[in-house]
Formats: C-alpha cells, structure tokens, sequence
C-alpha cells in the first residue's frame, strides 16, 4: 500500500482548501453520537407510523455526515463524490427494484 | 525527491525485485502491460479452442437424433463448460488483451497506473481458469448450465464437485476482472496525454472505459450470488432450501443482474474495435463520434435496467414483465445508433476491404441479425414461447459470435502489425472471414428453425421424426467450417511469423491509421513512446499526417515515418518486474481446492497470499541494481521511493 | 498500492492514482454490500422454525457496539489530521485507538454471533439466519481487513516510515474505515431499529 507518487503533485493541490479543525471533527462526532442516541430511542418509545420515515431521515443525515466530512468529499475532488454516488444510486435503483419484483413491500 | 523515511537502501533478501534475465522469467515477473496483454491474449486463445473443441462435441452429439457420443452426465459437463469458457475464459480476457496492450498506447501513456495489479489481474485469471478445468479430472466438470440455475446448482441435484469449481473457480476470475477494471478505469482517467480531454480519446478506448465502469459495478454482485451458492453448497446455507421457505429465484435476479450488464461487457470491445477499423479502411473520420460515445454511455446505463428479461417465463409477474418488456426494446435505441453510424462512416467512403474490414463489416450485419432477434424477445408473449429453446441459442450466437468474436478477429487483423511487427497474410484472412462467415451462418441460422420447431436447448439428444433431423445436420457441419476457419486463422499465424522471421520490420504505419498507438515504431518499443506526445485533435495521429489545402482539399503534409516516433530513447524509467503478482494468484486455487476437497489445503494457499502481499508491500519501487533502477534520465525526476505500508 | 508508471507528470484529474482508485473501489462496494442487504431484507420473515429476528435481537448490546464503531471514525480523522500536522505522536495514538475501538466491536460481533447461536440460532437454521450471518459477517471481516492496514500502518510508522507526506495513505485507509463504517449505519437502521417480525 505504497502511497503513489503522484501524491506529491496532488498534495499540494488539495493542500490549500482549509481541512476543517479537529474540533469540528469532535462537534460532528458529537452530533452523530446524539442522532444515534435517538434512533435507540425509538426502540423504546412508540411513536407510531413516523418510525420508519424517522429511522430513514436520522439515517441518511448520519450517512451523509460521515462520507462529506469524515470522507472529505465536501472538500476533495467531485470525482470521488461521482462515483461515490453513482455506486449508491445504482445500487439503490436496482435492489429496489429488485425487492419490488420480489413482492417485498406487501409482504411487509 | 528521494530523501525519504525508506531510502534507498539495499533491500534484503526476497525484497530485492528481479532483474529479468531473458526468456520466461521476463514473462514470469513482467509487468509491462504489452506482455501482459500479449499472455492475457495467448491464454485466451487457447480457452476459445478449448471451448470450441467442447463445441464440436456438442456439435457431433446432436448431429443425428439418438447421439450417443456423449452420455447425459458428460453432456451437461460439456455444454456447462462450453459457455463458461467462451465467456469468461475467451471473450472477457480477449477484450483485457485488447485493452492492455491499446489503451495505454491509444491515451499516450507509458504502461497502466498500477503495472504490478496488472500482472496480478492476468495470473489471477490464469489460476481461475486453471482451477475452473481441473474440475474435468478431480470429480467431474460443473454440470448446471453457465448461468447455474439454483436449486438445480444445488447439492442435491448436483452432487459431484462440479458446481464447486463452478462458483468458486469464477469467484477467482472475477478477482482478475474487478482489479483490472479498477486499473484500467483509473489509467484512462488519470493517465492521458498532454491535451487528450475525454472527447478526443479513440471510440475504442472510450468503449473500455464503459466496459471498466460496468465490470466495477456488476463483479460485486456475481461475486454475492456465487458467495451464496458457495455457502449453501459447502456450509448447508438456505438461500436456496425452498423447503425452508427460501426463493430460488433470488440466485437468477442477482445472476442477471450481474448477467445483462456482462453481455455489454462482452460486446463493447468489440464495438471500439471495429470502431477503429470501420474509419481507418473508409478513409473518413467516424460519423458522430459524440453519438457514437454517448450511446456506447446510454448502452452502459440502460444495460442496468433489463435483467428480468431472461427470466419472463420465470413467473415474476405481469407488472415486472410488461416493465422489463419495454426497457428491453428501449435499449435497442442506443445500438441502432452505433450501426447507422457505422454505415454512415462507410457511406461514400473510399473502402478497402481488407481482412480486418471484412471482419468488422461482419459484425454488422451479423450483429444486426442477432440484435433482431434479441428484440423478438423483448415481446414477451413470444418469449415465453422462445424461452429455453434453440431459437435463444440461435440467437445469443448472433450477438456473441458474430458480434464479439468477428469483431476481435477485426481487431487481430487490425494490430497484428502493432504487436508482432509483421503483417498477417490478407489473403489467408480474407478466406478466414469467407468460411467463418459461411460456418458462422450453417451452424446458427438453422437454430432459428429448430427452436421454433420447439427443439429445446440443453437436451443431449433427440428421437427422430420430430423433423429435427435436417437443421441439425446442417449445424453440425456448419461448426466444422467453423473451426476450419479458427485453423486457417492459426495457420495464417504460423505462415506469416515464418515469413517475417529475418524480414525487417513493417513500416510504423501500414494500414494508414488515425489513432495515437501508430505513432511508435511496429513492434511497440517496452517504453511506447520516446517522447509523450501533445494531443490537439481526435484522430490525432491523422491530422499530423493530413492537413488541408487552400481549397479545402485535404492533401498529405507529412509521411508517417516523419511524424512516427523511433523508438531510440534510452533511459527512460519504467517500473521493475515482481514476482509476487504470480505468486499471489498461486495460492488462490490451493485455497479453493481446500474448500473443496480438505481445509488443510487453505494453509499453505493461504501462507502464499498473505505473504506475498506483505512482499508487495515491502519491496522496493526499484531495485537499485535493477536494469531500469537508476534515474539517470534527465526527465525523470519526480520519482519518489514510496514509503511501505 | 503500487507505483505508478509516468511519474513525470501529474495525472489528468489531479488526484493520485490510489486514491481514485479507492472511491472506485468503494462504489463497488456499495453494489455488493446492496447484494447482501438485500438477500438480508427478501428472507427477513423467513426464520422458519428457529428464531426470528425480534425474538433475537439484542438492541440495546448492539447499539452500544454502533456507537464504538461510529466513534472509531471520529479517531480515524484524529489520526489523519494529526499526521497532517505532523504530529506523529498522536497519529500513532489515534490510529491505535481506532484499531482498538474496531476490535471491540469485533469482540462485540463474536460476542453475538456466539449468543445467538446458544439461543437456537445457527448458520443453517434458516433462510434468515443464512442470510443474516452472511451480511454481518462480511461487514465483520471488512471490519477485520481495516484492523489489519491500521496494524500496518502503526507498524510502519513505529519503523519511522509513516511522515507528513505519507498522509495519503491514512487518507485511503481512513476512507476504507469510514465506509465499513457508513455500511454499519446502515445496516444498524435496516436490520436491527426497523421494527423486525418475531415468530
């Protein structure tokens, strides 16, 4: 796993966009550290037919927490973030649609 | 740059790379992605008559009703094989020859981004293919069909050890294919000439890029679904025990899922090479070259969104068919565009119908025939009349064989001379296309017929008097001019390197080609390019060679011996050899012939992989004594010794 | 992971090769761990007559092994950023400390696996149970993986191998461990908190 060398032409590239602090890292950390908290929360505490739309939101909100800032891709190139995206797209289309010819949904 | 944590110390030991030394050993531990491509293209060829001999077997079995050349069991072994190998054994890594040898040569670069994966994609490949035939001696060779159906891939109904090999020997090649996708995709982004934006890259390459994009994407579910059957078979899993309320089809979603993406990956190679021959021998620059990207692009995505139908007859519902139905005849759309514009290139050209053109033109016509029928199957009403019978066969072997394999035939022709430095006989190619072609149409047009008379696929035999007789016959003989042509081709092979032997070289440029790769000297010098050129234009080779006069005419400025590279640099700095991208991918079979016969084996498979990545890790970029170590080239300065980990 | 071949020039995107080569890599990953979820979800009902999912489950143990394994990437960018500084001290602590955090949840996972097994639950007792140990455990040997470049890297930079300009590295293998780690958020929402069938 030898980093390549072209990583010192790159460094300095990526070297001038300010990377966020260490305790913006704790403050994220922090906040995800509560999201969770809550998502156990709804283990506990009936709140009906939100639950599932619930869990979804405080999901994708911890997902996207970690791949913009613990994954850098707010800060690195918008390749990384293509592909990135571009595997969960498809792989979200088409198990999606994959559950659905399965007959996933109303089966419950 | 290299006052780094890990000097350049002399390394120790194994640590130290290997010098070469000539004759197999630089093939052993090569990393320069033209040997590799040359080995990937030399073992294909050989599975593609090892699939082809299964063929013929086929072939005889089924050529009078009652055969009794292969009994039941050998049948199932044989036909299972014969798809495997033809696949995955020839066509995907004939497509990796192709783009390892081409794609750096057309982008401008000096090898791909990382040559040590290189090695280890083709060796892995090796050992997969290796361990996939071995199952012909050690138990019986898989017997549940290519696409492996479950339960019938399933311990009960396939007992022997072949359907072991099956999923875990194609667990190993999709390694090979998944690392070398991840090479190349990275090579064509990052590794480009000075001035070669993305849309003044060769159709071919872009095609590649495709294809790379899709293997990345599509590997990791075969490798789930072959994970699942490999559990259920080997540690008694349910994904499949219907008893225990398991869905069998589970294992055809996730192999078509995996599976109509690999048809794209079958045929976009093919349709990038014969997009470099069509221009070249029309003397015109392709037609819609925008349209041409794009729709390869279009064919990538929508190629995502077909897979059920080749399960219509699987009973998943009128919804999920009338869907699937549509996006099917949709995808059409994008392939149509490539034909007519293929036909739009060759319209009012200047046509020299070589051997290579002849081959491409083939896949057109050859292609558009199987592509018809491929639409036929889009109506699902008729599908599911059409399903599991010889018409499927009839037509599959339109799109593969006279898609692909006519069109990597175009592309042997076509860069013959780039890699071997002499010319393959034309007139040997051209009776080479002439039977293939009349073989190609004796042996799978009259499986149209057959399948609508109901024959279906898979049966080792039939009665007579169902009117079978004829039409098989006639097959039968047909895949015999078949392979006559593959022996006229290897004869031709043969005759022409005889004749070359003491001959100079060919010229840098015989067939007055547009693309970058002409640019260095027939054969390829090891470090491709003397001097990285600086992209302007598409089909930049060409316009060095062309300009236009006052009136527009486009006149000769430069002979391609001026604007040709020599090949004469020295010095320049290329990575050294490995042994451990070969000794890594030996270890892979020994572990999977552990899960088959007795977990003991799995240790010293297991020792091998493990350490010869940390080898990997640890050895040096350079050996210091090596033949390419020092940097004693001007321009080459920014190497730095990568520290280990 | 290897070295490049023209060095002499940077590359077209600006990025380096292993890196790039990485996020490829990683939406790779996102089709086959989408594979394996979805095995997950179609036979979540299918338990049989072993045990179901809600019968099983233990949430509260699991979510305090989620919130380990989130923490550890909030190490993983100490780590990073610390070497970026060119703090080499607290790059080695940090790194420590996320191998460590990765092996609690490890011993958590083996902790599980080993209950639920005690409790009737076994690889083949269902099509549940298959596909449930099959997507947990490929998390975990992912997990496992990460421990194994962390231990690397530690040990390389106690070598004295691991500088300020080495940082790329611990980028790639941080971006590794943050996607086990996204996957886990995933699948801690889907399979364990969305209320599961019990028999």
């Amino acid at each position: 796993m030898n980093t390549s060398e072209t990583a010192v032409t790159t460094e300095a590239a990526h070297d001038d966009h300010d990377h966020p602090s260490d305790a913006k890292y704790i403050q994220i950390a922090l906040l995800l550290g509560i999201i969770t908290a809550a998502e156990v929360a709804t283990y506990f505490v009936d709140i009906g037919v939100a639950l599932i739309p619930v869990l979804m939101i405080m999901m994708v909100v911890k997902f996207f927490y970690v791949a913009s800032w613990f994954m850098h891709l707010r800060f690195d190139s918008p390749l990384f973030t293509k592909f990135f995206v571009a595997g969960l797209i498809l792989a979200t289309t088409v198990y999606l649609v994959f559950l659905t010819v399965f007959e996933f949904w109303s089966k419950g | 740059m290299t006052d780094t944590a890990v000097e350049t110390t002399r390394p120790i030991g194994v640590y130290t790379r290997p010098k070469g030394g000539g004759g197999w050993r630089d093939w052993v531990t090569t990393v320069d992605h033209k040997k590799i491509g040359i080995l990937y293209g030399a073992t294909a060829l050989v599975f593609f008559v090892v699939g082809g001999c299964e063929a013929l077997l086929i072939r005889l079995q089924l050529a009078t009703p009652n055969g009794t050349i292969l009994g039941a069991d050998t049948y199932n072994q044989v036909f299972t094989m014969h798809g495997v190998t033809m696949i995955f054994l020839a066509a995907m890594p004939l497509a990796a020859a192709f783009g390892n040898y081409l794609i750096p040569l057309q982008i401008g670069a000096r090898d791909v981004a990382f040559p040590r994966l290189n090695a280890l994609s083709f060796w892995v490949f090796l050992a997969g293919a290796i361990f996939l035939n071995l199952s012909w001696v050690l138990g019986g060779a898989p017997d549940g069909g290519w696409f492996g159906y479950a339960p019938n891939s399933g311990i009960i109904y396939s007992p022997s050890v072949g359907m072991d090999f099956y999923a875990i020997g194609l667990q190993i090649t999709g390694i090979a294919s998944l690392v070398s996708a991840i090479n190349l995709t990275v090579t064509i982004l990052n590794m480009r000439a000075p001035g070669m934006t993305l849309f003044k890259m060769p159709v071919f390459t872009w095609m590649m890029l495709v294809v790379q994009l899709l293997l990345v994407f599509a590997m990791p579910v075969i490798a789930v679904a072959l994970f699942l059957l490999i559990f259920s078979r080997q540690f008694g899993a349910n994904f499949f025990n219907t008893e225990m309320g398991a869905d069998p089809l589970l294992w055809q979603h996730l192999f078509w899922i995996f599976g109509h993406p690999e048809v794209y990956i079958l045929i976009l190679p093919s349709f990038g090479i014969i997009s470099e021959v069509i221009p070249t021998f029309s003397r015109k620059p392709i037609f819609g070259y925008e349209f041409m990207v794009f729709s390869g692009i279009a064919i990538g995505f929508m190629g995502w969104g077909v897979w059920a139908h080749h399960m219509f007859a699987s009973g998943i519902g009128p919804l999920s068919v009338a869907a699937f139905s549509l996006s099917t005849m949709f995808i059409a759309v994008p392939t149509g565009v490539k034909i007519l514009n293929w036909l739009a290139t060759m319209w009012g050209g200047k046509i020299k119908f070589t051997a290579a053109m002849l081959f491409a033109v083939g896949v057109i016509s050859m292609f558009t025939i199987g592509g018809l029928s491929g639409v036929t199957h889009a109506m699902s009403p008729a599908d599911t009349q059409q399903t599991d019978t010889y018409y499927v066969v009839a037509h599959f072997h339109y799109v593969i064989f006279g898609g692909i394999i006519f069109g990597l035939f175009s592309g042997f022709y076509f860069w013959w001379p780039k890699v071997f430095g002499h010319m393959l006989s034309e007139k040997l190619g051209k009776i080479n296309f002439w039977v293939m072609l009349v073989g190609f149409n004796m042996t799978f047009g009259p499986m149209h017929t057959l399948g609508l008379q109901g024959m279906s696929r898979r049966i080792d035999t039939y009665s007579p008097g169902f009117g079978f007789e004829l039409w098989n016959m006639v097959a039968s003989i047909g895949s015999f001019i078949i392979a006559t042509s593959v022996l006229i081709f290897v004869i031709n092979v043969i005759v022409s390197a005889v004749k070359a032997k003491g001959q100079p070289h060919c010229g840098p440029d015989p067939w007055d080609a547009r693309s970058l790769e002409w640019m260095t000297p027939n054969p390829t010098p090891e470090h491709n390019f003397d001097e990285v050129p600086v992209v302007e234009s598409l089909d930049e080779f060409w316009h060095r060679k062309y300009g236009t006069d006052e009136e527009g005419r486009i006149v000769r400025v430069a002979t391609a011996e001026e604007v040709c590279q020599d090949g004469s640099a020295t010095g320049v700095h290329l990575p050294s050899p490995s042994y451990w991208p070969l000794v890594f991918s030996a270890g892979l079979p020994l572990v999977g012939l552990g899960l088959i016969f007795s977990l003991w084996l799995t240790i010293p498979g297991g020792i091998m992989m493990v350490g010869s990545l940390f080898a990997w890790v640890f050895e040096p970029v350079d050996d210091p004594d090596g033949p390419h170590g020092h940097h004693d080239d001007s321009e080459e300065t920014a190497t730095e010794e990568a520290p280990v980990v | 992971m290897s070295e490049a071949a023209t060095t002499e020039h940077p590359t077209n995107t600006g990025i380096s090769h292993n890196k790039l080569a990485m996020w490829v890599f990683l939406g790779s990953e996102c089709l086959l761990f989408g594979a394996l979820i979805s095995t997950y979800l179609l036979y979540r009902n299918e338990f049989h007559t072993g045990p179901a999912p809600g019968d099983i489950f233990d949430i509260p143990f699991t979510s305090v092994s989620s919130f380990v394994l989130l923490m550890s990437s909030l190490t993983m960018v100490l780590a990073l950023s610390a070497l970026k500084r060119g703090d080499i001290r607290n790059n080695r602590l940090w790194l420590l400390t996320t191998a460590l955090l990765g092996a609690l949840f490890i011993g958590g996972q083996v902790y599980e696996f080993t209950s639920f097994v005690r409790e009737g639950l076994g690889f083949t007792t269902s099509p549940f149970s298959s596909a449930f140990f099959t997507l947990t455990g490929f998390h975990g040997i992912h997990v496992s993986l990460g421990i194994v470049m962390l231990m690397s890297l530690l040990i390389s930079s106690l070598r004295g191998n691991l500088k300020e300009k080495n940082s790329e590295t611990v980028e790639i293998v941080g971006l590794y461990w943050h996607f086990v780690d996204v996957v886990w958020i995933f699948i801690f929402t889907v399979i364990y908190l969305v209320p599961n069938p019990t028999s």
